[in-house]
Formats: C-alpha cells, sequence, structure tokens
C-alpha cells in the first residue's frame, strides 16, 4: 500500500474559514483524502461537520480558503468535481413518487448518462443495496436502513471516485448499521475513497483509516484512531459506579487516585484512566458493594477528552 | 451539453472577481436543466388524468356558468380591435380573457406549492444539487415545468371550448405559442414568492392580495373601460392585461392592436423576474 512516491491527494482543502455573522463555524481547517483513504471527521454536534461537507461541495462558499479535488478546483470547477463524487447527505433526499429503480435512473440522468447506461447498472445497484426484491416498492415502503442503503446506491450511480457520506448510519438499528458498514468496507476494498462524519467511535474506528477531531470549527486531532487512543490516552480504563462510589475520590489525597493518571467523575460513575491496572483493581476489591468495569481505553475516551462530557447547546 | 456547459464556464471565468459570488451574477444556464424537466415530467405522467379534471374543471364552470348566464344579461360587448371596434357576444369575450386567467393559475399554483414542495419539503433540490447541476438550471427547469403544465391546462381548455363552439377563429392557432409565453411571464414571479416563503401559507397572500385583484383589473371579466382613468392606467401594465390585449382579439379572427407594446411589457416582466427569483433562491441556498 505504502509504495513510493505518496500518491497526490485525490481531495485536499487548505485554511478553510467559514464565518455567519459573529459565529465562525469553521476555522482554518486543512485536510487531505488520499486516494483509497476513508477519512472520518468526528466532532458534537455544531462542531462544523456539515459546513466543512457543503464547502467541500461547493454549496457553501467558504470565507477563505481553498477546496481541490481531482484536479479541479471549487467552486469553479464545482460540476466537473461532483460528476466523480457520490453523496449522501445527512437527509434522505429520494423521490417519494419514484420506486427504488426509478429514482436511480432519474439520478443518473443529472449526471448526463444515457438511459440505457443507466438501466445497465441499476441491477447491480440494487442488488449492492440488497434491494432486489425492493425495485418496484416506493421509499415510503421502506424501513430507515433500506432508505440509507437506497441513498448509498444513488451516490454510487456514476462510479464515482470518491463518496462524502454525512452521517450515513445515524438512526438505524444494528443490523442495518452493520450492514451499511459491510457494504462501505466493500467500496474502500474496490478502491474507492470516503469521507465520512458520524456520531458513532465504533463506526469511526472500524471503517476510518485516519479521524479528523472538529470542536467548535477547528481541527483539535488528526491520526490513525489506534494512534490518537496511545497517544492521548492510557491503556485501561476503569469505570467504577455504585453506593459510595464518588466518596473514594472525594479527597484530593485518595490512594486510589494514586493509582490512576486521570480521574473523572461523570453522574454517579467515577472512571479511572490508568496504565496500572491489575493494582487498581487489587484495591477496589476491598468495596465488594461497587460495581466495576475494566476495559481498554476506547475512542470514545479520546472524544469526550477532547470535546468534554457537556452536552452542547446544539445537540 | 459538454459545449453549453463549457460555455457557461467561460462566463464564469470572465465574471469580475469581486462580483462572480453576487447574487444578481448573470444566470448560468444549460442543458443540464433538462434532466431536472424530465423528472417532474416522469411524476406528471403518473398523476396526470386526475390532475386534468381539477385543472380544466374549475375554469369550465366558471365560463358555463359565467359566460351563459351573465351573458344573458348582458348581450353584446364592443371590442376594440386593428380593424375597428367589433361587437361579441359575453360568453366569446369571457372565454378569452378567462384563458389567459387560467394560464397564469397554472403556471402560479405550480410554481409555488409544487415548487416548494421539492425545494423545501422533500428537498429534492438539494439531492438534484449534489450531482454536476447548478441551481440556476433547476430554477430553469422549474420555470419551464411550470409554464409547461400551464399550456396543458391551457390546451385541455382550449379543447372544450372548440367542441362547444365558442370560437373557431384558425388565429387560435397563434394564441396557442402566446399562452405558453403566458405560463413562463407567471411562473418567473410565482418563483419570486417561491424563493421568499417560509410555508405554504405564504402562497394564501400571493393569490388572495395579487393575483386576484389582477383578474379583476385585467379585463377578464368587463372592459378596462369601464375602470376609472386612475385605476385604468395602473391596469394597463399588469401582465394580465397585457396577455389578454393580445389573446382576445385572436378569439375574434382579428389581429390585436399595440402587439409590440403588450409583448414587451409581458417579456420586460418575464426577464426581470425571472432574475429577481434567481437571485433570491441563491439567496436562499447560500446560507
Amino acid at each position: 500500500m505504502s509504495s513510493p512516491p505518496p500518491s497526490p491527494p485525490l481531495f485536499a482543502c487548505r485554511n478553510l474559514t467559514k464565518r455567519y455573522g459573529d459565529t465562525t463555524v469553521v476555522s482554518d481547517l486543512s485536510f487531505e483524502i488520499a486516494p483509497g483513504e476513508c477519512l472520518g471527521v468526528i466532532g458534537p454536534n455544531g462542531a462544523g461537520k456539515t459546513t466543512t461537507i457543503r464547502m467541500c461541495l461547493g454549496l457553501t462558499v467558504p470565507d477563505s480558503g481553498t477546496v481541490h479535488a481531482l484536479g479541479l478546483q471549487m467552486p469553479q470547477d464545482a460540476l466537473a468535481i461532483k460528476a466523480q463524487l457520490g453523496v449522501v447527505s445527512q437527509m434522505d433526499t429520494l423521490d417519494p413518487d419514484f420506486s427504488c429503480a426509478e429514482n436511480l435512473l432519474v439520478y443518473g440522468r443529472y449526471f448526463g448518462m444515457q438511459d440505457a447506461a443507466i438501466r445497465a447498472r441499476i441491477p447491480a445497484l440494487l442488488e449492492f443495496a440488497s434491494l432486489t426484491s425492493k425495485a418496484n416498492a416506493k421509499p415510503g415502503e421502506l424501513s430507515g436502513g433500506m432508505k440509507r442503503r437506497l441513498s448509498l446506491a444513488r451516490a454510487l450511480v456514476n462510479d464515482p471516485k470518491l463518496l462524502l457520506l454525512d452521517e450515513p448510519t445515524t438512526g438505524l438499528d444494528p443490523q442495518a448499521r452493520h450492514l451499511m458498514w459491510e457494504r462501505l468496507q466493500l467500496l474502500l476494498q474496490q478502491g474507492k475513497s470516503i469521507l465520512l462524519t458520524t456520531h458513532f467511535m465504533d463506526e469511526a474506528e472500524r471503517l476510518c483509516t485516519r479521524l479528523l477531531v472538529l470542536d467548535h470549527g477547528k481541527k483539535i486531532a488528526e491520526g490513525k484512531p489506534r494512534d490518537l487512543i496511545a497517544q492521548h490516552l492510557e491503556p485501561d480504563v476503569v469505570e467504577v459506579y455504585g453506593v459510595g462510589a464518588l466518596a473514594l475520590v472525594e479527597s484530593p489525597h485518595s490512594p486510589l487516585r494514586a493509582l490512576a493518571s486521570r480521574v473523572e467523575v461523570s453522574g454517579e460513575t467515577v472512571f479511572f484512566y490508568t496504565s496500572n491496572a491489575p493494582e487498581l483493581l487489587q484495591a477496589l476489591h476491598a468495596h465488594p458493594q461497587l460495581r466495576i468495569l475494566h476495559r481498554p481505553a476506547n475512542l470514545e475516551d479520546l472524544f469526550l477528552k477532547l470535546t468534554g462530557r457537556k452536552i452542547r447547546e446544539e445537540g | 451539453m459538454k459545449s453549453v456547459a463549457v460555455n457557461a464556464h467561460s462566463t464564469g471565468a470572465r465574471g469580475l472577481k469581486g462580483t462572480s459570488n453576487s447574487i444578481w451574477r448573470l444566470p448560468q444556464l444549460s442543458l443540464r436543466f433538462w434532466p431536472v424537466f424530465l423528472r417532474n415530467l416522469l411524476v406528471w405522467r403518473k398523476l396526470a388524468i386526475p390532475s386534468l379534471v381539477g385543472n380544466i374543471a374549475e375554469p369550465l364552470m366558471w365560463l358555463v356558468a359565467f359566460g351563459y348566464g351573465m351573458g344573458a344579461l348582458v348581450g353584446q360587448i364592443t371590442v376594440p380591435g386593428v380593424g375597428g371596434d367589433v361587437q361579441v357576444p359575453y360568453i366569446l369575450f369571457l372565454a378569452s380573457g378567462s384563458i389567459c386567467m387560467s394560464a397564469m393559475q397554472a403556471a402560479s399554483f405550480e410554481a409555488l406549492y409544487s415548487a416548494f414542495s421539492r425545494m423545501h419539503v422533500q428537498k429534492t433540490w438539494d439531492g438534484i444539487m449534489n450531482a454536476p447541476v447548478g441551481l440556476d438550471d433547476i430554477v430553469l427547469a422549474e420555470m419551464l415545468w411550470a409554464a409547461f403544465k400551464s399550456l396543458f391546462t391551457v390546451t385541455a381548455i382550449l379543447g372544450v371550448m372548440l367542441a362547444l363552439n365558442i370560437s373557431h377563429s384558425p388565429k387560435l392557432l397563434v394564441a396557442w405559442p402566446i399562452l405558453l409565453g403566458v405560463g413562463i411571464t407567471f411562473s418567473c414571479i410565482a418563483l419570486i414568492f417561491n424563493a421568499l416563503a417560509t410555508g405554504y401559507d405564504f402562497f394564501t397572500y400571493y393569490f388572495t392580495l395579487f393575483l386576484t385583484p389582477m383578474m379583476f383589473l385585467s379585463g377578464v371579466f368587463f372592459p378596462l373601460e369601464q375602470l376609472p382613468f386612475a385605476v385604468r392606467v395602473v391596469a394597463d401594465w399588469l401582465p394580465l392585461s397585457n396577455a389578454v390585449a393580445l389573446v382576445r382579439p385572436l378569439f375574434m379572427d382579428q389581429w390585436p392592436a399595440n402587439t409590440a407594446r403588450h409583448a414587451l411589457v409581458l417579456l420586460a416582466y418575464t426577464g426581470v423576474s425571472f432574475w429577481v427569483a434567481l437571485a433570491l433562491t441563491r439567496k436562499r441556498f447560500r446560507a
């Protein structure tokens, strides 16, 4: 995979800034997507994820900064760039009056494709979306997961090089989400590149080769999921809750505190972030009334460490 | 399609740096509007027959009830033409005015309620703009689509008028493309209000405060000569009154007087409205 010389980026944003009135929604954001890469953009509500995608699509004009894609530049080459992109937006924009097959046909025409060429692709696209049996059903008759998969199939009608997916699995049940992940992994294996925004850390960890953490419109971390966790967090997390849990760490001189590099209290639960889990667990044996969960640190811990535990107003 | 896209591109590059992002920049139109028009056609084909009944039933009821009922009271009406005044039965007078009104209403309805559904409620436009189709082409497609639907309604009503033997003037063949133009004019005007709308309720104002008064001030139901002078000065510049002035004589197998003036007024309304509608729609989608 890492054959020198490195291929030029498929997509590159440089110093993007967008303000609405006095609010800076995106601030000096730069990133690249390499061919075959899946870049995940994570961040709390209002972090600027959707605005970033809209600027990438030329739908929102940045106050400063540039967007280059496939050797072309936004916004002047917007149509030529979009001809090679596939987009799944946060809200489904499927045509309610058309069947699944008609949705694909009509969407393909927007790319200037001939009807015969689109019709030839429709069976494979429906198959990919596991919707073959629903070819003549209208979106109103589909489940949430089916609609999202139809949106994905629609985004593939022009055989794009790069997919921009804005929260493709939000609101889906676990089965539907896993099916979506399978399909996205298949696309990555076929050599497509993906830009993905998500609220699900397991999704980001599973699919993304690289992550971008946004908060308040700024990039606050960037890297491979495992590297980011290793770089910012202790390897183990011990969660303690139940009667007396909070009392354990009330005193700043509590001996348990010494066994963790970082202690966080959220609601009724104490989180110990530690490189010395065995000793900490040993010490906690003295409190059998407590409920204890020991697990490796994950992306969600990283996310909460970087963006805080407070609920956002926009959320 | 390719050459048009290249043209649009070079226009963009030529545009002044400071103004290229202005909502008032020149329209960037291309043949990419066509698949959007086809999309609306495909939806409509599924619902055409029921919608046809709704589109022509009401205007015909007006025509029959008013034309024959009032016609019996009014008798003949004097209409000025190129070759001097002509006396015509009231139903012919009314039919020639009300067909313009139908063109106006069909175009307005489609460019308001239906376009708003696609733009705001279903987010169809957002989906299309993720493909290589620009907003300007979508607005153009909606405008032509509303005009097409209006022409369809007008054609159906004309058919019934022929069957009822209201007019058999061969000049109706000229009236037909003019009525398409009337549909285009009112589509453009309606798209301004579509761009400004926050919800369907907004359109009630447009119909009750703008279209309904215009119906009464445009010579559809009675000759403009009946109006006080001050009102007539305003009425002479309304788009519907200019449309009626062009179409009515053709129903009587006459050529209209002052053709250039009426046509120019309609063209001016069309051009200015389309540009304003485009600018306001760009503003709406800029956020």
